[in-house]
């Protein structure tokens, strides 16, 4: 029976890179962008990580290969939505159907590639501790990031005269541009940070959490962590909290199937995927408060004529 | 300042709506060869070898044809709830839940040769596309749920539901513990239109579904109000349009679409269940759908199209040795180009520096 630290660590890490995706399709939909491409980058993300680390035998530049790639890929759809003002939705779709084909083309035959990866932290003595030795000293390194991330946005956001420029592009583009801010430049510089968010969070998969490639693997969680954003009403302290809770459903699952609960895998396999029905259902539910919370101009085309 | 620049039509132009497929069409090509050439190939024999040679023969045309039928299904059914701005992305799964329905009906009439079994079949695959429609749809009108995430998740909980079902109750006892469930009787499958393809009377029912889509978008109360309900929603509640009701149908049609054709996949080429019933098909049939400018005659073009790209990706896995996830690379970027070309519907590129309007005169644009 895994003890409780135990489960705290790999709830964590289980729930690690959908903090990391939403966070940045978070910074994205607070500057008015709606890109439904999370599950493509996420992807692309991984498997660049993984290719990177596996012929360079380093791990941490995978993650910064992975980081570029998410990055690279949303600089295509900021292209498409910003400058051409194509259908954000629309090319949000093509963004995931691209990715899901690139990196299974890319990633083909790294399919069975071994590599090092990101092992936990392991301190000499702190990490040994009792009771929260590895729940505070003996995490995967990209945990803390994920953590480091979560307070530079939060602080982003709320704290510095950027952050309120982005959200000001995202509530009301046409007065920003009418006070001389750029809405367009800042929805690039927003659409590239979430692009390197799931990059990141791509690369946390390939690299830390299961050190493999495999097609698809990201398995849905661009797309539950585009369901965060809107769970967390655009708040990024509750983006931490439901990240962690899908990552103790994911958890229990998998904790299930291993104990041999008399269910078939399958079924526990479908649990994350209902969890995030049944919770956008229950938030969703006060329309109301949605709107409140929404930023004003989310997934509409900014055009300074117009 | 800028030297290049977007300037709004004043009216969308009717040409460059028409043109942009086509023009995004020769870039995708265009970008193929670049890319074949980039990984050392002869970019015209690859091309040749990806969008000619699959369909040089009889065959290969009747190919081409049987994988067009479920794009065109799926592809026609979710243009009607895009026209009304319900994003149902979930085709897949409505499609998986079809072949579920209409094939647990096969398997349990094995020995059945009632003309009635495969008609039965075929609704049945609706019914159960349309039930899968209906939870995005229910959670949407009673719960304001994305309807764009409620879709896609239920891709993910369908897939195992097939999962579960060939791996365990539908299992064939004599299939050498493969997850796969017993072959369809005689009865239960479709018959063969053309000798020596594969091609189906399913795809009959696929040109149907054109003709019925066309109809329904262009001369029917139903098929107007969604197109309203997707111009302004505003507008559409102003003349009493329900938009519940824009949410439900445009829903239930593409879950009803899709659903039929993966119960003609089922009993089609496939003729059993297996764990995975397409290659793709409910996601390439978004692009279809957008390529095809959500008209049924766009459509039935766009599907033959994309149905070339999974023969392309097919033939290039054979002939130059890559991975046939080239198909979706291809997939993916149509529809970048088909949305980039798609800018010159709305907006004149104009070049030069910005002319110096008096603000006054910049304020009334």
């Amino acid at each position: 029976m895994a003890s409780l630290q135990d489960i705290i660590v790999l709830t964590l890490a289980a729930g690690t890179p959908l903090v990391m995706a939403a966070l940045g399709e978070l910074v994205v939909e607070k500057a008015g962008v709606l890109n439904l491409g999370v599950e493509g980058m996420m992807l692309v993300g991984a498997v660049v990580a993984f290719i990177v680390a596996a012929d360079t035998r380093s791990a941490w530049l995978g993650v910064a290969a992975g980081i570029a790639a998410g990055a690279a890929l949303s600089f295509v759809f900021a292209v498409l939505t910003l400058s051409l003002l194509a259908n954000q939705v629309a090319a949000g779709l093509a963004l995931a159907l691209f990715g899901v084909g690139l990196s299974a083309f890319v990633g083909k035959s790294y399919v069975n590639a071994v590599i090092a990866g990101l092992p936990p932290l392991a301190i000499p003595v702190l990490s040994d501790l009792p009771l929260v030795g590895r729940l505070v000293f003996g995490e995967n390194p990209l945990v803390y990031v994920s953590l480091l991330l979560f307070a530079g946005v939060h602080w982003f956001l709320y704290r510095t005269r950027a952050g309120l420029t982005l959200r000001a592009v995202g509530e009301a583009p046409d007065s920003a541009h009418a006070i001389g801010l750029s809405v367009v430049r800042v929805r690039y510089a927003a659409v590239l940070f979430g692009g390197a968010c799931a990059g990141l969070a791509g690369a946390f998969l390939a690299v830390a959490y299961t050190p493999m490639w495999a097609e698809g693997m990201s398995a849905g969680r661009g797309w539950i962590a585009l369901a965060l954003v809107v769970f967390a009403t655009w708040k990024p302290w509750r983006v931490l909290l439901g990240a962690y809770l899908f990552g103790g459903v994911t958890l229990a699952s998998f904790q299930a199937q291993a104990g041999g609960l008399a269910l078939p895998s399958q079924v526990l396999s479908m649990l994350p995927y209902v969890a995030t029905i049944v919770v956008l259902a229950l938030i969703s539910r006060d329309a109301a408060a949605i709107r409140r919370n929404a930023p004003a101009s989310l997934g509409k085309p900014f055009h300074p004529d117009a | 300042m800028i030297l290049v620049r977007l300037e709004a039509r004043p009216t969308p132009s009717r040409v460059a709506a028409y043109a942009s497929p086509f023009i995004a069409a020769g870039a995708t090509i265009f970008i193929g060869g670049a890319l074949f050439a980039a990984l050392g190939m002869d970019p015209v024999e690859a091309l040749y070898v990806f969008f000619v040679k699959p369909v040089a023969t009889r065959y290969g045309i009747g190919e081409l044809l049987l994988k067009a039928g479920p794009l065109m299904l799926c592809a026609v059914g979710l243009a009607a709830g895009y026209r009304a701005n319900v994003w149902n992305i979930g085709a897949e799964g409505q499609l998986t839940m079809g072949a579920i329905f209409g094939g647990g009906l096969a398997l349990a009439f094995p020995q059945s040769n009632s003309p009635f079994l495969l008609p039965a079949m075929i609704a049945a695959g609706a019914i159960g596309g349309m039930a899968w429609a209906a939870i995005p749809a229910w959670l949407r009108t009673r719960f304001n749920a994305n309807e764009i995430l409620v879709s896609l998740m239920l891709v993910y909980v369908a897939s195992y539901m097939l999962s579960l079902l060939v791996n365990g109750a539908w299992r064939d006892p004599e299939g050498f513990n493969f997850p796969q469930s017993r072959m369809f009787g005689a009865a239960a499958m479709l018959p063969i239109l053309v000798p020596d393809t594969r091609i189906h009377a399913g795809f009959l029912l696929a040109l149907a579904a054109i003709g019925a889509g066309w109809l329904f978008m262009r001369k029917s109360h139903a098929g107007f109000e969604m197109r309203v309900a997707g111009l302004s929603a505003d507008a559409a509640r102003y003349a009493g349009i329900s938009v519940p009701r824009t949410v439900w149908t445009g829903l239930l049609v593409g879950g009803g679409c899709a659903g039929v054709a993966g119960v003609l996949e089922a009993a089609g080429p496939i003729g059993q269940l297996l764990p995975t019933m397409s290659p793709g098909y409910g996601f390439a049939a978004i692009v279809v759908a957008f390529v095809g400018r959500l008209n049924p005659l766009g459509i039935l073009g766009a599907s033959l199209l994309m149905s070339l790209l999974y023969l392309g990706g097919e033939s290039a896995q054979i002939a130059l040795k890559l991975p046939s996830a080239v198909t979706g690379i291809f997939q993916g970027a149509f529809l970048f180009l088909l949305l980039a070309a798609d800018v010159f519907i709305r907006y004149r590129v104009r070049i030069g520096r910005t002319p110096a309007i008096a603000p006054g005169i910049a304020a009334a644009e």
